[in-house]
């Protein structure tokens, strides 16, 4: 599945221009199923890139993980889905270097995710090269009840935990590495607009 | 804003460096900073009032008084001069509030702070500020002897404090000091050009991010040859004394202008230059190369001008 291309919109909304090889610098990827493919096609313009990368596979995908290994990274770790990487990645993220390059790829919620979790250390935005692949579904924060939502393709949608119907906004939290969404019938309760199917 | 203040302490740092407190008169506290900040001081010769930004030295989060440590440069306009030589304990002063256009990222996980010679003052109430806060950092600070470190008398005695003193053979090894920095480490520049330049080179090759790497060059504006300036407006023509910043004699001839760093980087006294028959004699670190060599815009609080006819939008 190629690079997915987002149409317009406001400022806060993430871009994701794709991955470019630093060359043989340390390095920390973090890819979901459909991300590991865009490593794949990183390391087809510069197998170097792989020298000093410790790899993160966000899947429970035998076939991909030794796909990923036959790169030779230095490392490659597993972890079954995104609660159970946040250690494995926090972990690698305290121990790097200043000069260690960042790649994330793959769903707009693993991108976002383990952005925070590098600016939360020091790291600026700009440092952190990302490319969007699969499905996408977003994480949404509630901002009335600040539980994530995990998986949401439509508009509007159901908080999982307060049960509002809420408004999917393009307004995104650098800092909590979620989208944020606002409760679409709080002036006239029980109107809420046809529900839709989301587009890149 | 302007705060009209009492000198209530002058120390001799160095042979050539001297730490200056300033109180409000009735004891009023002044406005917090954060570190970094620089404040304005006037300082009033004859006709003409002199204008330098220093930066402050002293616990941003205490109000009782602003300190300075200003540097004698005798082949500068005499602004540092006037300061080592005319004012007196309990002489009047009048300086603006703190600003800031170097303060700390504190996003970041770790600051290294690189001072060399009086590049060091910026960092002085930075480094309170970054105990206060509880943030990791280390410093360093380069000179070239002991007597010549004014900067000794100011610096706690801490592991995390580094002095490089290269007459005593410890020169300062950049490499060193940046690689294997933890990621998050943001590291801030001040002293001489050749040492900002140094360092960004040296952060370059280990892979920093650009946007993590700061520096601040603080230098008063050079003096030069006189030269003539037009104003748009009013045609009137203004002429800039050896010793004067174009900026200071379009003050004294009453042209308005806008400024606050008086240094040559926070960009304010940006103005355009209608007619330019010569060269301008760029001194800041705000215009591009590529603005520099279009001769369309001067920053009037560092540069100054060399040819038949200069013409300001003014």
């Amino acid at each position: 599945m190629p690079k997915t291309e987002f149409s317009p919109s406001i400022e806060s909304r993430p871009t994701y221009p794709g991955l470019t090889s630093q060359g043989s610098a340390p390095a920390i990827m973090v890819a979901d199923a459909a991300g590991a493919e865009a490593l794949v096609d990183l390391v087809a313009t510069d197998a170097s890139v792989m020298d000093h990368a410790h790899v993160v596979l966000i899947a429970k995908a035998p076939e991909l993980a030794a796909k990923l290994t036959a790169l030779t990274p230095k490392a490659l770790h597993e972890a079954p889905d995104l609660d159970a990487a946040t250690p494995l990645v926090t972990q690698i993220l305290d121990t790097a270097k200043m000069g260690t390059q960042l790649y994330l790829a793959g769903s707009e919620g693993v991108i976002g995710h383990v952005s925070a979790l590098a600016f939360a250390r020091g790291l600026p935005m700009e440092a952190i090269q990302s490319e969007h692949r699969g499905s996408i579904a977003r994480r949404m924060q509630c901002v009335h009840c600040k539980g994530i939502t995990e998986d949401v393709t439509t508009d509007p949608f159901v908080c999982a935990h307060c049960d509002l119907t809420l408004f999917m906004r393009d307004h995104f939290s650098r800092r909590l590495g979620v989208f944020q969404a606002v409760c679409v019938d709080a002036e006239t309760p029980g109107v809420v607009p046809a529900t839709e199917e989301i587009r890149p | 804003m302007k705060l009209a203040l009492k000198v209530t302490e002058i120390e001799q740092l160095s042979p050539l460096v001297k730490r200056f407190r300033f109180e409000d008169p009735k004891g009023a506290s002044l406005p917090v900073f954060s570190g970094g900040a620089h404040i304005t001081v006037e300082m009033p010769e004859g006709d003409t009032i002199r204008r330098n930004s220093y930066s402050l030295i002293s616990d941003p989060y205490d109000g009782s008084g602003y300190e300075i440590a200003v540097r004698r440069e005798d082949r500068g306009r005499g602004g540092s001069l006037y300061m080592h030589r005319k004012l007196s304990e309990g002489d009047d002063i009048t300086v603006s509030t703190p600003a800031n256009l170097f303060q700390l990222d504190l996003r970041a996980r770790k600051h290294v702070l690189i001072g060399g010679g009086i590049g060091i003052t910026p960092f002085l109430s930075q480094l309170k500020q970054l105990d206060m806060e509880q943030k990791p950092f280390e410093l360093h600070y380069a000179a070239r002897s002991r007597e010549e470190a004014a900067g000794l008398k100011l610096l706690p005695k801490a592991a995390h404090i580094h002095v490089h003193l290269s007459e005593e053979g410890a020169r300062m090894d950049l490499g060193a000091i940046l690689d294997g920095q933890p990621m998050g480490t943001h590291v801030y520049t001040c002293g001489p050009e050749g040492l900002i330049a140094a360092v960004a080179d040296q952060a370059a090759r280990l892979g920093w991010p650009k946007s993590t790497v700061h520096s601040e060059a603080f230098t008063a504006p050079p003096p030069g040859e006189p030269f003539d300036v037009v104003i748009a407006s009013t045609g009137q023509t203004v002429t800039v004394k050896a010793d004067q910043s174009l900026l200071e004699a379009l003050e004294a001839a009453k042209v308005e202008i806008n400024y606050s760093c008086r240094g040559g980087v926070c960009g304010r006294c940006r103005t355009k230059v209608i007619a330019c028959e010569g060269r301008i004699l760029h001194n800041d670190h705000w215009l591009s190369i590529e603005e520099r060599a279009a001769q369309k815009d001067i920053m009037p609080c560092m540069s100054r001008f060399k040819g038949t006819r200069l013409e300001l939008d003014l």
